[in-house]
């Protein structure tokens, strides 16, 4: 279980983007997190993939509580949750080839390099990325496929918990789709646990188990985090 | 065959007597790209084989009337922005560009686009001829002055002889819903809805027939996209053209009473907004519309062309060939009008 409780935290002093938020995300569930642009969905993607020290409340993952977060947070336990970030450019280093981003957090854990190409082939595979795209730096590529690589990157470690942060919100019907198939997939296989972060509730409506709700000022949503009858789509695998 | 289709469209422009003339009138237009300098392909022969040549837009042809709303949607990549920013002047030295583009001016003769030297473009075009409401608004601003105070520069430069810019920059905001106090904060002050309002009332500022909004919609939530398209409909309401560049469908869906599908440089479709949605003719608009959440679902297999390769023939066919239910494959990208349809190598039967 990834869970988040009694969350407050912010970027300047008396002025908490988050104030008092619970989340939980037990493995194999798609949980999605929708609101109004402004409040505070990001942050508490940040907050939960350990990248961002919330002011108070607790976050554990799998039942250890983190006590360290960014670059000081164990590797064991940032390996644990991945991340898909909004803008794909802006989160790839631009002097990496597509493959050397897929495979930088296997050669991080201390993968040997066949090993490592051997993952980035078979992750370039599921997410639709051929060899000559894998070849290419991001200025050579679109946003979409771009995406596909943040997203193979994000799976490389097989992390338990996946967080998208509006993984989608810059591509098109297709390649959204596309994605989004690629995540169910990683939940049925290895039942991670997955938040999927979007402003649109018709794409949440088909990707997630059950959507919480962030109102403004970074309070929960009507009934804190409310629930919504799962929908039934056979990856429940907890 | 592209002539012979845009002699058939100019032939139906004039002999559909009830429909107001076009606005903008876009004939056999193609746009290529140059990659690299000379010196650097040489040295790096290797890496620039094969991409040499950037087919961005070919063979566009399309005419946009007073109070249409023209949707053109399609992939990523597929030379959405390319078109637009060609038909203002925008494109780097690099690009050539085939093709006519004709913009009615009310006042004078019309301008032709896509040849016009850039004191036309930049005197009687943009801004007075053709509004661009930008992608991204918030960088579209400086970020050191209030949007009232660039609102009512546009106002100076757009319309010299009007005698009070602030009121009229005042009459802007309220025209797009746009608060009073709004006019005196900095743009990183704003919501990303508030600076688009902002951005579509300067792009209103010289009281353009023709609005060409390039994906203008990306990253708001979608109460805030479908106000922004809201208020691109009601421009066409007032007897504007719009344009509409997305590859968001659902706000196509919303306001476009037409619709033009772009895969991989070239239109493959261009009908009725209700006609395209319910009943799509190219296999290609077909699964794109499946692919949306509210219907299957399902990813388009393959990925589109490189612009720098394309195959000859139907461009989408060679990525996803026969897709049951359309009519099968002439492997002819012109585009082949049907009543007031047009279609690309699947004319229905």
């Amino acid at each position: 279980m990834l869970s988040a409780t009694g969350i407050v935290a912010g970027y300047r002093r008396g002025r908490p983007v988050l104030d008092g938020v619970d989340l939980g995300v037990a493995p194999g569930e798609v949980v999605g997190l929708a609101g109004p642009s402004g409040c505070g969905k990001s942050t508490l993607a940040r907050v939960v993939s350990l990248l961002h020290r919330p002011w108070a409340g607790r976050v554990s993952v799998d039942g250890t509580v983190v006590t360290r977060f960014r670059h000081a947070a164990p590797a064991s336990l940032r390996t644990r949750v991945g991340v898909v970030f909004q803008q794909p450019r802006l989160s790839v280093d631009p002097r990496f080839t597509l493959r050397a981003v897929v495979a930088e957090p296997l050669l991080a854990a201390g993968a040997d390099r066949a090993t490592a190409a051997e993952t980035v082939a078979e992750l370039a595979d599921r997410v639709g990325l051929t060899g000559e795209l894998l070849s290419r730096r991001p200025h050579e590529v679109s946003d979409g496929q771009l995406q596909r690589a943040c997203l193979a990157r994000a799976l490389a470690p097989r992390p338990g918990y996946l967080v998208c942060d509006e993984m989608t919100a810059m591509l098109d019907a297709s390649t959204t789709a596309a994605l989004v198939r690629v995540v169910l997939d990683h939940v049925r296989d290895t039942g991670a646990g997955v938040l999927a972060i979007s402003h649109d509730e018709s794409l949440l409506a088909v990707w997630a188990d059950r959507v919480s709700r962030l109102g403004g000022a970074g309070r929960p949503g009507a009934g804190g985090g409310q629930q919504e009858p799962p929908m039934t789509r056979g990856t429940q695998s907890a | 065959m592209s002539d012979q289709t845009v002699s058939d469209q100019t032939v139906h422009d004039q002999a559909v007597g009830g429909q107001a003339a076009p606005l903008l009138t876009v004939e056999a237009m193609s746009v290529r790209f140059t990659l690299g300098r000379p010196a650097a392909r040489r040295v790096f022969a290797r890496r620039a084989a094969g991409r040499g040549e950037v087919h961005a837009v070919t063979d566009v042809s399309f005419a946009l009337r007073p109070g249409q709303v023209l949707a053109l949607v399609g992939e990523s990549g597929c030379g959405k922005s390319v078109l637009a920013s060609a038909l203002l002047g925008l494109l780097p030295a690099n690009a050539r560009l085939r093709g006519r583009a004709v913009l009615a001016d009310p006042a004078g003769a019309p301008v032709e686009l896509l040849g016009a030297p850039e004191p036309v473009l930049a005197g009687r075009v943009r801004g007075r001829l053709v509004g661009l409401v930008p992608q991204s608004a918030a960088t579209h601003l400086t970020p050191v002055r209030t949007a009232g105070a660039q609102l009512v520069e546009a106002v100076r430069a757009l319309r010299p002889a009007v005698a009070e810019p602030r009121a009229l920059a005042e009459a802007l905001a309220d025209r797009v819903g746009l608060p009073r106090q709004a006019l005196d904060s900095y743009p990183h002050e704003l919501s990303g809805g508030t600076v688009q309002r902002v951005a579509v009332a300067m792009a209103l500022a010289g009281d353009p027939p023709v609005v060409l909004a390039d994906e203008p919609t990306t990253g708001l939530d979608r109460p805030l996209v479908d106000r922004t398209v809201d208020m691109l409909a009601e421009l066409a309401d007032q007897g504007r053209a719009v344009l509409l560049i997305t590859h968001d469908l659902a706000a196509a869906k919303r306001v476009a009473t037409h619709v033009a599908v772009m895969y991989a440089s070239r239109l493959v479709e261009i009908a009725p907004a209700g006609q395209l949605f319910t009943e799509p003719w190219h296999p290609y608009t077909g699964m794109l519309l499946d692919a949306l959440p509210d219907g299957a679902f399902t990813p388009i297999p393959g990925h589109p062309p490189e612009l720098t390769a394309l195959p000859s023939g139907c461009a989408f066919c060679r990525r996803c060939p026969d897709v049951p239910g359309y009519a099968p494959c002439t492997d002819d990208p012109g585009l082949i009008r049907v009543g007031d349809r047009w279609v690309a190598a699947h004319p229905p039967c």
